[in-house]
């Protein structure tokens, strides 16, 4: 996991060793040294909370560029939905897709056409008596991570098809080598238009060439190069191939109505998803078949990369949808096969504590109380002063010795003032 | 260091939407001594289902947590009106849960037989009108 590739970073210049993000890092990843936030990188799950709440923008998702994409390759987008609803009075999502090709793409291909396959592919899956449920959803990949790291026992409940994005990636390609045989696959670029930082580091994470798209790109990046291009007069031509169900992917619980039944629960927002996996570990929902979890406040519209309002960016894509067919692509094959080639494996993930005090036991729990006789010194406010986001975090860091017990400013405080009372108590006596 | 790490958890019968809270804390506990993750969900589960009961049935209640090198030993105490029938309340699916709680999703009868089912020794000693005190042990 140490060689696991994070796309959220920090600029330490303009990082003033605030507490905000400390206290919103869902995997207490965040420590504040030497008056600037440090990100634990074993911990970091990607989510982007911190970068949605740092006041001064210290914190940045790490993407591709527009201009790192070599020009002289087959260029295809691949526009998440949620990329619809950043656009004010949008009419028509062909002004978007033609914008793309305006902008330089020589093809576009829509990752809610990929959602639209892995839905049905889902509801082939959850026909299966022997999957273990409730299925989770593998489409937001902070949620997939958190698993990794924190529910390894959820693991087994993981929704193994690829995500959206790779199935996009894949179509994508096949189109382009079916209209142009002379194309092969170094000569083509996928590049997703993503919402969230996460989707950068499962692509990067995805090694030995896994991953079929090749860059990612930042929807706030494109969106200012699209509203350049995309006032036109006259209308694009018609080349969405997408209907209801991919476009309500783009916010929380699209992809769970999708499934057709009605034993869903859908969950955004990453505060509440890790207690809906807690619950969930706990044996708690046994009535569930489907569970959708999004890291993102009303899902991937709500990503830290798109540029609108997440609730807006919802309503828009409500008026988008209407009229739309239900759904315009299929899974091929005769409606129960999922083949290999569309499988993931998540079962296969190591689970590596990332809390452990030590490998051996006598030393763990010696550690264990340590920690406990030192938090009961503490004032119990997690007032963040420490630079640690709770007492219980503070106490665990001066038990691995990260810290020292004076940094409590409270401690402190109060250490003082018995200090000065003895003092005085002495001079008194004199 | 010597005997066990010992936790204490006041549940509140006042309040329902705290049940579990005991569960996570416990489980925090245990990851950091690296426990085998298995072992983590069964101490999770008869603790979280153990909190649950002493709310739904004796308005909350004490669970006291002794963690040892080799076992967790956890010990749930209430002042509710014990159990009538013990061999009953164990069998699956037996519940005296009112309405209200059952409508939340609980009561299903399954509470017992599953804090039963991931301990290795579970003992259940009631009298009634004064309480239920509930020793389960995870051997680790």
């Amino acid at each position: 996991m140490a060689s696991y590739k994070h796309s959220v970073s920090l600029n330490e210049e303009k990082c003033h060793g605030c507490t905000h993000c400390l206290k919103h890092c869902p995997t207490e990843a965040i420590r504040i040294r030497n008056k600037h936030a440090k990100i634990d990188s074993t911990r970091c799950i990607d989510c982007g909370e911190c970068i949605r709440v740092c006041p001064h923008k210290a914190k940045k998702a790490v993407y591709d560029k527009l201009s790192d994409i070599p020009k002289d390759k087959w260029k295809i987008a691949l526009p998440a939905p949620s990329l619809y609803g950043q656009f004010d009075n949008l009419e028509d999502i062909d002004y978007v897709l033609e914008g793309l090709l305006d902008i330089g793409f020589d093809q576009v291909y829509e990752v809610a056409r990929a959602a639209e396959i892995v839905s049905d592919y889902t509801r082939r899956y959850m026909k299966r008596p022997d999957v273990q449920r409730p299925v989770i959803s593998s489409a937001c990949p902070v949620i997939v991570r958190l698993i990794r790291l924190r529910y390894p026992f959820l693991a087994d409940n993981l929704l193994p098809i690829l995500p959206p994005i790779e199935i996009a990636a894949k179509e994508a390609i096949k189109e382009a080598v079916e209209k142009h045989p002379e194309l092969k696959r170094e000569d083509i670029c996928t590049v997703f238009i993503s919402p969230c930082p996460a989707k950068v580091s499962y692509v990067k994470n995805e090694t030995d060439g896994k991953s079929n798209v090749d860059f990612v790109v930042s929807m706030s990046d494109i969106y200012f190069e699209l509203l350049g291009v995309m006032n036109k007069d006259e209308s694009p031509a018609p080349v969405s191939k997408a209907g209801l169900i991919g476009l309500s992917w783009a916010s929380a619980g699209g992809e769970a109505t999708a499934i057709f039944n009605e034993k869903y629960l859908a969950a955004d927002g990453i505060e509440h998803a890790n207690r809906v996996l807690e619950e969930i570990d706990n044996g708690s929902f046994p009535e569930l078949e489907f569970v959708e979890l999004n890291a993102c406040p009303g899902g991937c519209v709500g990503g830290v990369m798109t540029v609108v309002n997440p609730y807006i960016a919802k309503a828009r894509i409500r008026s988008l949808r209407r009229y739309l067919p239900v759904s315009q692509n299929k899974a091929p094959e005769d409606g129960y096969t999922i083949p290999e080639s569309v499988m993931s494996d998540y079962s296969d993930a190591p689970y590596e504590s990332v809390s452990a005090f030590s490998s051996d036991r006598e030393e763990s729990m010696r550690m264990l109380h340590d920690m406990e006789e030192i938090r009961q010194k503490l004032p119990g406010i997690d007032c963040g002063g420490c630079g640690a986001p709770t007492c219980r975090c503070f106490a665990l860091d001066v038990v691995r010795g990260r810290a020292s017990l004076g940094e409590c400013v409270v401690f402190m405080r109060e250490e003082l003032e018995n200090l000065h009372k003895k003092l005085q108590e002495n001079d008194e006596r004199r | 260091m010597e005997g066990p790490v010992k936790f204490v958890y006041e549940v509140d019968g006042e309040n329902f939407t705290s049940a579990g809270e005991a569960s996570i804390s416990i489980k925090k506990n245990l990851r950091l001594l690296g426990y085998n993750p298995n072992i983590i969900r069964r101490v999770a589960i008869a603790m979280y289902e153990g909190e649950i009961n002493m709310v739904i049935h004796a308005g909350g209640g004490r669970a006291t947590v002794y963690i040892y090198p080799d076992r967790v030993e956890m010990i749930l105490e209430d002042n509710g009106p014990g159990i009538a029938d013990i061999e009953l309340a164990m069998s699956e699916g037996y519940s005296t849960a009112p309405d209200k709680i059952r409508n939340l999703g609980f009561g299903a009868g399954m509470g017992l037989p599953n804090m039963k089912k991931n301990t290795d020794e579970m003992k259940i000693e009631s009298v009634l009108g004064k309480g239920t005190t509930i020793t389960m042990i995870v051997k680790t």
